[in-house]
C-alpha cells in the first residue's frame, strides 16, 4: 500500500477527535497536551540535531517565541488559535533562520552557544516588554465563542469541542502528527541525505557537492518554526504566560533528552522518547517535586549518551541483528 | 557633561576590575577549550557550583570565601579528572563537535544547575566578609567621584594572582609546556616519553579546578543564583575566543576588554544587556578575526 | 597549446602571521597528469584547499575551465567539475559504501541536470576499484586501502573534469601503491585531469607528466619528472643544503 503511513496519520487524527468527544475526564487532555507538545519539540529538535548534527540548546527560546507571538496577537488582534500557531511558527522560523545565518558558518559548538545565548537574550527582552506582561506575566482569556466557517468550535453545548482543553489537545495532536510526517518526509528526501552527510563529515559533504550552508539553514528554519507552532498554544493552555513558564528549563532539557533517549536516527525516536519520558514525568510529578523530576531527566540523558548513544531504537536494532545473524 | 565623564570613568574602572574577575572565570575554559579543544559548556555552571560551596562554607562556619575557594579546589580537580576520564573514553574519538559530546556537557550543566536549585532554591545568595560592602572613593576635581568597591578590588587582585600563577605554570614548568604542546603535537610528546592522555587529563582537571577560586570570587562580586551558569556562557566563551584559542595572556586582555564593554553598556543602557554585548562580541570576532587577538594560527589540516 | 583547465594565478594564503602560500602561479592542462610535491608543511594541502574552495586565498585567482572560481563555495566548484579526495579519509560513516557514492551522484549529477541510474553508475565505479562486493557494507569495517579507494571512488562519482588525489597512498604497501596508481591511470585514460599530491617519489615519478615542487609556501621548481629529480632546489628543500 503506497500511502500507508499517510493513512495511519489520518486515522490517528480522527482517533484524536473521537477521544475528545468520548472521554470525559479533563485530566487526560491536560497531560495529553503536554506530551504531544513534547513530541513536536523533540521531533523539531531532531531534524536539526539528529539528522544534521547541530545541537540546539535554546529550544525554550523558540517555543517561547511562539507563545509570546500568540500573546501579542491576542492582545492586538484577537485572532483564533490556528492563526496564532501559524504566526508563532513564522516568527520562530524567522528567528531560526537569522540565528543560523549568523552562526552556521562557524563550528557546531558556536551554533550551540548561540542558541543558548539567544534564549537568555529573548527572556530578557520579554521580561522588559510590558505589552505582553513583562516579568510578572499576563493572564489570557481565550476567545469566548470561536468560530470556523460558521461552526462554533468551542462551546459547552453546541460547539465541536466542549471546552478549550479538548480543542487544544486536538490541535496539538494534529500538529504532532503533521510534524512526524514532515520529519519522516525529510528523512527520506534529498535534504535528509544531505543533512546526514553533513553530520558525518561536513567538509567532505561540501566538497562532494552538498550545499551545506543552505541545507543547514533550511533545517534550522523548519526546526525553529515547528517549535514556534508548538509554543503558540501554551498561553491558552495555561491561561497565563510569564517568562518563567515560557522559557522553562524543562523544555530545554526534554527537547534534547527525548530524541537522544528515543534514538536520533529516525522520526520514531523522538516519538518514543516523548511518549516514554513525557508520560513518566507527568506520572512522577504527582509524587515528587518538579525539580527532582528534571534532575532525573538530566541524569538519564547523560547515562544514555554514555552507554546507549543510539537510544532505544539502537537497542532494538542491535538485539534484532544479534538474533538474526 | 561632568556627569557623563563621571559615569564613564566609573564604568571604565569597574570594567577593568570586572575584567580581572572575568579572567579568573575564563582561564579554566582557556585551558579546556582553548588548549585541549574540549567543549566544556558546563564550565560556568561549575563556577556557580564553586560559588555555592563558598556560600555554604561561609554561612555555616563563617569561613572567608577566598579560603573556601582554596579549600574546594582539590574537589574540583578530582571532578575534572573524573569527567575527562569519561569524556576521553567515550567521546574523544567522535570529535569535539559531536552531538554526543555537547549533549554530555549540557547534561552536566543541567544536572549541576537543577541540583543547586533543589539544594538552595532560586533565591539570590550573598556572602559576608570584611571587604564586602565598602568602597574606596577617588575624587577628581569638583564633580567627579569614582567609587571603587572593595569587593571588586579584592576579586581583581586575587584573580590577577591566580591567572598569573597559572600563566607562569604553563610557560615555565615542564608539565605546563607539555600541556601547551599536547594541543599541537601529540606524537612529539609520545616520542619524548610523555603520555599525552595523562597530560590532557591533568590539564583538564586543572581547568576545572579553577572553579573553586573562580566561584568564590563570583560570590564576592555579585549575588549568585543557580541559572548564572547559563548567563555567563556567552561571556566566558567570548573571552576565550577573543583572546585567541591557546593563548592565556590573550584571555587576560580579552577579559578586560569585555569587562569594559559590558560595564559601559550596563551603565548607559542597563545591566540586562550584558549577555547580549558579550555574545555580540563573540559573533563579531568569529566573523572578522576568528583567531582572536593572540591565537595560534589555524594551520592547514 | 589548448587553454589550461586550471590556472592558479598569484595565489597567497595567510593564517594570522604565518604565510602558508606565497604568490604561487601555475597551470594544469586538460587531460594532464600533474604531480605536486614538497616537504611537510610546504603548503601542498593548503594549495589544494584553495583550489577546491575549503580555504579562501587572500590574494590571487583560481580559474577553472575558463571561469573565475575564486569566490565560489566548494560545492559549487564541485558542480563545475573539481573533485578531491582527503588525505585522512572522511567517509560518511553512517552510510554504506555505495550510499557514499550516491551523495555526489545526487547532489552534483542532478544539479547538472543529468539523468541516469545513480546506483548503476556508482556500482561501475566500485567495480573499477575492485570494491563491488563491498557496496552494501558500512565504512567502519573497511581496511586502509579500501578507505583510500572509497575516497577516490566518491570523488569519481561527482563526474569531475579535475580530480585531486591528496596523498592517497601514504602508509600503503608497495603493491597497494601500484594498485592505486593503476586506478588513477585508468581514470586519466577516460579523460579526467589528475593532480596527484604525494610523498612517495616513485609513485609521482611513474605517474606524472609534469611536476611542481613547493617549499615553505613558494613554488621552487616546475618540470618533467626527469628535470625535477635533477633540480638542486628540490634537493635542497627535501634534504637541506647540498653543500657539506
Amino acid at each position: 500500500m503506497k500511502y500507508k503511513f499517510e493513512i495511519i496519520c489520518m486515522l490517528l487524527i480522527v482517533g484524536l477527535f473521537v477521544l475528545t468527544q468520548v472521554v470525559g475526564n479533563q485530566f487526560y487532555f491536560f497531560i495529553g497536551f503536554v506530551i504531544l507538545q513534547y513530541m513536536v519539540m523533540a521531533t523539531a529538535w531532531n531534524i536539526l540535531g539528529g539528522y544534521g548534527g547541530y545541537v540546539n540548546f535554546g529550544s525554550a527560546g523558540f517555543l517561547a517565541t511562539g507563545a509570546y507571538t500568540a500573546v501579542a496577537l491576542i492582545n492586538f488582534l484577537d485572532i483564533g488559535l490556528v492563526e496564532q500557531m501559524i504566526a508563532g511558527g513564522i516568527m520562530a522560523g524567522a528567528l531560526g533562520l537569522a540565528t543560523g545565518y549568523l552562526t552556521l558558518r562557524l563550528r557546531g559548538v558556536y551554533f550551540a552557544i548561540a542558541t543558548l545565548a539567544l534564549a537568555i537574550i529573548l527572556e530578557t527582552v520579554v521580561a522588559h516588554w510590558d505589552y505582553v506582561g513583562g516579568a510578572a506575566g499576563t493572564s489570557i482569556l481565550p476567545k469566548r465563542k470561536p468560530e470556523l466557517f460558521g461552526e462554533l468550535i468551542v462551546d459547552r453545548k453546541a460547539g465541536i469541542f466542549a471546552n478549550y482543553k479538548e480543542y487544544l489537545f486536538f490541535l496539538m495532536g494534529t500538529v504532532a502528527i503533521i510534524s512526524v510526517w514532515v520529519a519522516r518526509y525529510i528523512e527520506n528526501s534529498k535534504l535528509g541525505r544531505g543533512l546526514n552527510a553533513i553530520k558525518d563529515s561536513e567538509e567532505a559533504a561540501e566538497c562532494m557537492g552538498v550545499p551545506t550552508l543552505r541545507l543547514k539553514l533550511i533545517a534550522t528554519t523548519i526546526s525553529g518554526a515547528m517549535m514556534g507552532v508548538a509554543g503558540a498554544p501554551l498561553a491558552s493552555y495555561l491561561t497565563f504566560i510569564d517568562p518563567l513558564s515560557a522559557f522553562n528549563l524543562e523544555y530545554a532539557i526534554n527537547a534534547i533528552a527525548m530524541p537522544m533517549i528515543g534514538g536520533t536516527i529516525s522520526w520514531a525516536g523522538p516519538v518514543i522518547g516523548a511518549l516514554l519520558l513525557g508520560t513518566a514525568q507527568q506520572v512522577s510529578s504527582l509524587w515528587i517535586q518538579s525539580e527532582l523530576n528534571l534532575l532525573i531527566v538530566g541524569v538519564v540523558l547523560v547515562v544514555f549518551v554514555i552507554i546507549a548513544p543510539e537510544g532505544i531504537i539502537g537497542w532494538f536494532r542491535k538485539s534484532r541483528q544479534g538474533s538474526g545473524r | 557633561m561632568a556627569i557623563f565623564i563621571d559615569l564613564l570613568l566609573n564604568a571604565l574602572v569597574i570594567g577593568i576590575l570586572l575584567g580581572g574577575f572575568y579572567a579568573a572565570l575564563s582561564i579554566g575554559l582557556s585551558i579546556t577549550f582553548g588548549l585541549l579543544d574540549v567543549v566544556n559548556i558546563a564550565h560556568p555552571t561549575m563556577l556557580v557550583l564553586g560559588a555555592f560551596i563558598a556560600f555554604l562554607l561561609n554561612s555555616t562556619w563563617g569561613i572567608d570565601p577566598i579560603l573556601a575557594g582554596i579549600i574546594s579546589t582539590p574537589f574540583f580537580f578530582i571532578l575534572g579528572w573524573l569527567i575527562y576520564q569519561v569524556y576521553y573514553n567515550v567521546f574523544e574519538k567522535s570529535g569535539a563537535e559531536s552531538l554526543r559530546g555537547l549533549a554530555f556537557f549540557f547534561g552536566l550543566l543541567f544536572i549541576i544547575e537543577v541540583g543547586l536549585i533543589i539544594q538552595f532554591g532560586v533565591d539570590h545568595r550573598l556572602v559576608e566578609a570584611p571587604y564586602i560592602g565598602q568602597s574606596w572613593n577617588i575624587i577628581v576635581g569638583q564633580e567627579i567621584d569614582v567609587a571603587i568597591p572593595f569587593r571588586l578590588l579584592v576579586a581583581f587582585v586575587v584573580a590577577a594572582i591566580a591567572t598569573l600563577a597559572i600563566h607562569a605554570y604553563l610557560t615555565k614548568t615542564f608539565f605546563g609546556r607539555a600541556v601547551r604542546a599536547v594541543a599541537q603535537d601529540m606524537m612529539a610528546l609520545r616520542l619524548m616519553g610523555v603520555d599525552p592522555i595523562r597530560v590532557k587529563r591533568i590539564a583538564f582537571a586543572l581547568g576545572v579546578a579553577t572553579a573553586g577560586i573562580g566561584g568564590a570570587l563570583m560570590i564576592i562580586v555579585l549575588p549568585i543564583e543557580p541559572s548564572l551558569g547559563r548567563l555567563y556562557l556567552g561571556n566566558v566563551f567570548a573571552i576565550v575566543v577573543l583572546g585567541g584559542l591557546g593563548s592565556i595572556s590573550g584571555t587576560l586582555l580579552a577579559a578586560v576588554i569585555i569587562g569594559i564593554a559590558e560595564s559601559i553598556v550596563a551603565t548607559f543602557f542597563g545591566p540586562s544587556w550584558a549577555p547580549a554585548v558579550s555574545f555580540g562580541i563573540l559573533l563579531a570576532v568569529l566573523a572578522f578575526r576568528p583567531e582572536g587577538l593572540f591565537g595560534k594560527t589555524a594551520g592547514a589540516h | 597549446m589548448s587553454e589550461a583547465l586550471l590556472k592558479v594565478e598569484g595565489v597567497s594564503k595567510h593564517f594570522g602571521g604565518f604565510t602558508a602560500l606565497s604568490n604561487v602561479t601555475t597551470h594544469v592542462s586538460p587531460g594532464e597528469r600533474f604531480g605536486l610535491i614538497g616537504p611537510n608543511g610546504s603548503g601542498k594541502t593548503t594549495m589544494i584547499n584553495c583550489v577546491s574552495g575549503l580555504l579562501r586565498n587572500e590574494e590571487g585567482k583560481i580559474i577553472f575551465d575558463g571561469q573565475d572560481v575564486t569566490d565560489l563555495k566548494p560545492h559549487k566548484r564541485t558542480g563545475a567539475g573539481i573533485a578531491r579526495s582527503f588525505q585522512i579519509p572522511r567517509p560518511f560513516h553512517t552510510m554504506t559504501v555505495i550510499e557514499n557514492l550516491m551523495i555526489p551522484a545526487e547532489f552534483v549529477g542532478h544539479h547538472r541536470g543529468e539523468k541516469g541510474d545513480d546506483r548503476a553508475e556508482a556500482m561501475e565505479i566500485l567495480e573499477t576499484m575492485g570494491m563491488a562486493e563491498k557496496a552494501d557494507d558500512t565504512t567502519t569495517d573497511l581496511t586502509q586501502i579500501e578507505l583510500r579507494k572509497l575516497e577516490l571512488a566518491r570523488a569519481m562519482a561527482a563526474k569531475p573534469k579535475l580530480l585531486i588525489s591528496d596523498e592517497a597512498m601514504a602508509g600503503l604497501t608497495g603493491q597497494e601503491v601500484d594498485e592505486v596508481i593503476d586506478i588513477l591511470f585508468k581514470m586519466n585514460e577516460r579523460g579526467i585531469t589528475i593532480i596527484m599530491i604525494e610523498h612517495i617519489m616513485r609513485a609521482v615519478m611513474r605517474f606524472s607528466q609534469r611536476i611542481i615542487c613547493l617549499d615553505a609556501g613558494q613554488l621552487i621548481a616546475e618540470g618533467t619528472p626527469e628535470e625535477i629529480v635533477k633540480n638542486k632546489d628540490v634537493e635542497r628543500a627535501y634534504l637541506g643544503s647540498t653543500d657539506g
